[in-house]
Order: C-alpha cells, then sequence, then structure tokens
C-alpha cells in the first residue's frame, strides 16, 4: 500500500526525469539551463527525504545558486545560435540511445543486483542517530576528512587563479610588454 | 517510511543515462557541460541514498566534496569556452577537432 513517502517520491522521481530529459532536448541552451535549475531542486527535495539537510541546502547553495548562474552568465554571454546543424555522424543520436538503453540496464542490473541478496534493497532504513545533520557532517569533516577538505580549499584557489589567468586573454600581456 | 533504497538507485541509474546520452547526443558545449552536471548530481543521489541506508555520514561528507569539485570544474570549463570563443564565432564541438587555439 503506497504511503505518503512513496507518493512523492515518486511524483518528484517523475518531475526530475522529465528535467533531465528535457535539459537534452530543449532548443535553446537557456531553457537547458532552467530545467536543470528544476531537476537540481528536485534532488534536493529527495534529499531532504533522505534525511541529509546539510546537502540538500549546500545543493540549492551552491549548485543551483551559483553554477547554475554562472551557466546563465556564459550563455547569455556567447548568444549561441539556437539551430544546431546536424552531426557529421549520420546514426549518432540513435546509437547514443541505444548506448543509454544497455548503460540503463546495466546499472540497474548491477545497483540493485549486488544488494538484493543481502537484503538492504527492500528493507527499512536504519534509524536516524540523535543529533542534527550539519553537526554530524561538520564531526565526521573536521576529523576524519579534515585532510581532503584543506585540499580541496587549495583547489579552489587553484580554479579561481585558472579562470581569471584564462580570462585575462593575450592582448593585456602584449601591450603592457610593448 | 521512506523508499527503498533500490529506488533510489534506479533513479540515480536513470539521471545519469540521461545525462550520459546528452553528452553524446548534443554539440553546443554549454548544453554538454550541463549534462556533465547531471551526470554528477545523479552519482550524488547514489551516494546519500547510500548514506542513509548504511546509516553512515560520509556518504554526505563524499557529496559535499564531489559539489565543491563540480563547482571548480564549471569555472575552469567556462573560462576554457570563453576563451574559444574569443576566437571563434560559433561553438560548436564537432569543429574544435584541432588543438590549434
Amino acid at each position: 500500500m503506497p504511503t505518503l513517502e512513496l507518493a512523492i517520491f515518486a511524483t518528484i522521481g517523475l518531475v526530475a526525469t522529465f528535467a533531465a530529459a528535457m535539459v537534452v532536448l530543449a532548443r535553446k541552451a537557456v531553457y537547458s539551463a532552467l530545467f536543470l535549475v528544476l531537476n537540481l531542486f528536485c534532488v534536493a527535495v529527495l534529499y531532504l527525504s533522505l534525511s541529509a539537510e546539510f546537502v540538500a541546502a549546500v545543493q540549492i547553495l551552491v549548485y543551483a545558486g551559483a553554477i547554475v548562474v554562472l551557466f546563465l552568465f556564459v550563455i547569455t554571454l556567447l548568444n549561441p545560435r539556437e539551430e544546431e546543424s546536424p552531426s557529421r555522424l549520420k546514426g549518432q543520436a540513435p546509437l547514443a540511445i541505444a548506448l543509454g538503453l544497455a548503460l540503463l540496464v546495466e546499472l540497474a542490473l548491477a545497483l540493485t543486483g549486488t544488494w538484493a541478496p543481502s537484503g538492504i534493497a527492500a528493507s527499512a532504513p536504519p534509524p536516524l542517530p540523535a543529533g542534527d545533520n550539519v553537526r554530524a557532517v561538520g564531526q565526521l569533516m573536521f576529523t576524519d576528512y579534515l585532510l581532503p577538505f584543506e585540499i580541496t580549499s587549495i583547489l579552489l584557489l587553484i580554479a579561481l587563479l585558472g579562470a581569471t589567468v584564462l580570462a585575462k586573454g593575450r592582448s593585456r600581456g602584449r601591450r603592457a610588454g610593448s | 517510511m521512506i523508499a527503498p533504497l533500490s529506488f533510489y538507485l534506479i533513479l540515480s541509474a536513470v539521471l545519469f543515462t540521461v545525462g550520459a546520452v546528452g553528452v553524446l547526443v548534443r554539440k553546443n558545449p554549454l548544453v554538454m557541460f550541463m549534462c556533465v552536471e547531471l551526470m554528477l548530481n545523479a552519482a550524488n543521489l547514489s551516494f546519500v541514498a547510500f548514506a542513509r541506508y548504511l546509516g553512515s555520514v560520509a556518504g554526505q561528507v563524499f557529496v559535499f566534496f564531489v559539489m565543491t569539485i563540480a563547482a571548480a570544474e564549471v569555472v575552469v570549463g567556462l573560462a576554457i569556452i570563453v576563451t574559444i570563443y574569443r576566437s571563434k564565432a560559433n561553438v560548436d564541438v564537432d569543429e574544435m577537432s584541432t588543438l590549434k587555439g
């Protein structure tokens, strides 16, 4: 007997799949970006259903709030033509869809076939630990995973420098040298 | 009771496949990038689902790192696309077949 949680999961899952399909199929790049926002919000709701509140908030802040905004900036800056010319390979799209279906069947078999014998796939989740999720994530991140945390800060610095160097271009360097 | 684990995993597999087909089919590099973000998102969903069902928060910590790395990747990738656009008017991956910049 489907409960409210299952109904919510089915609805959000369908909307997320529809949004993902529209990201691929939309004619204009701006529509793809907006459908990506819808997909990210749906996945954030699924995170909430899995009691991962911190990750859901970070998803909306970072993914939907910063990354997609960056995409929209670049899309409006580049202003591409809506029509894409047909690809060089004639049967590329049907072949991609066929390979995608093969990948989907493989993934579904691998993910559920492996975990079904131990019963974890169909059983209820273990009870949530006491305390809020942010505290649990923070306690784990700053003790066991402190080194990856510091390394990601260096990674962000590298990305910042790389983007600045790429955006500077060559012309300013020449003008300064002459 | 929330949906069983296999439901979340199959949804994650479907989203990943849609993103993979999108990278193969589309030619606009910005839309291809967005499909890569779809794939990362689908992998994050399976991480969080496993984190819930195995009772460990480590999956969510990993999702945090994946999001950080995705942000850094998007920044550098978009900077590269903007740099390519400076020299060529039309951004089309099939025509970017030489490494000459």
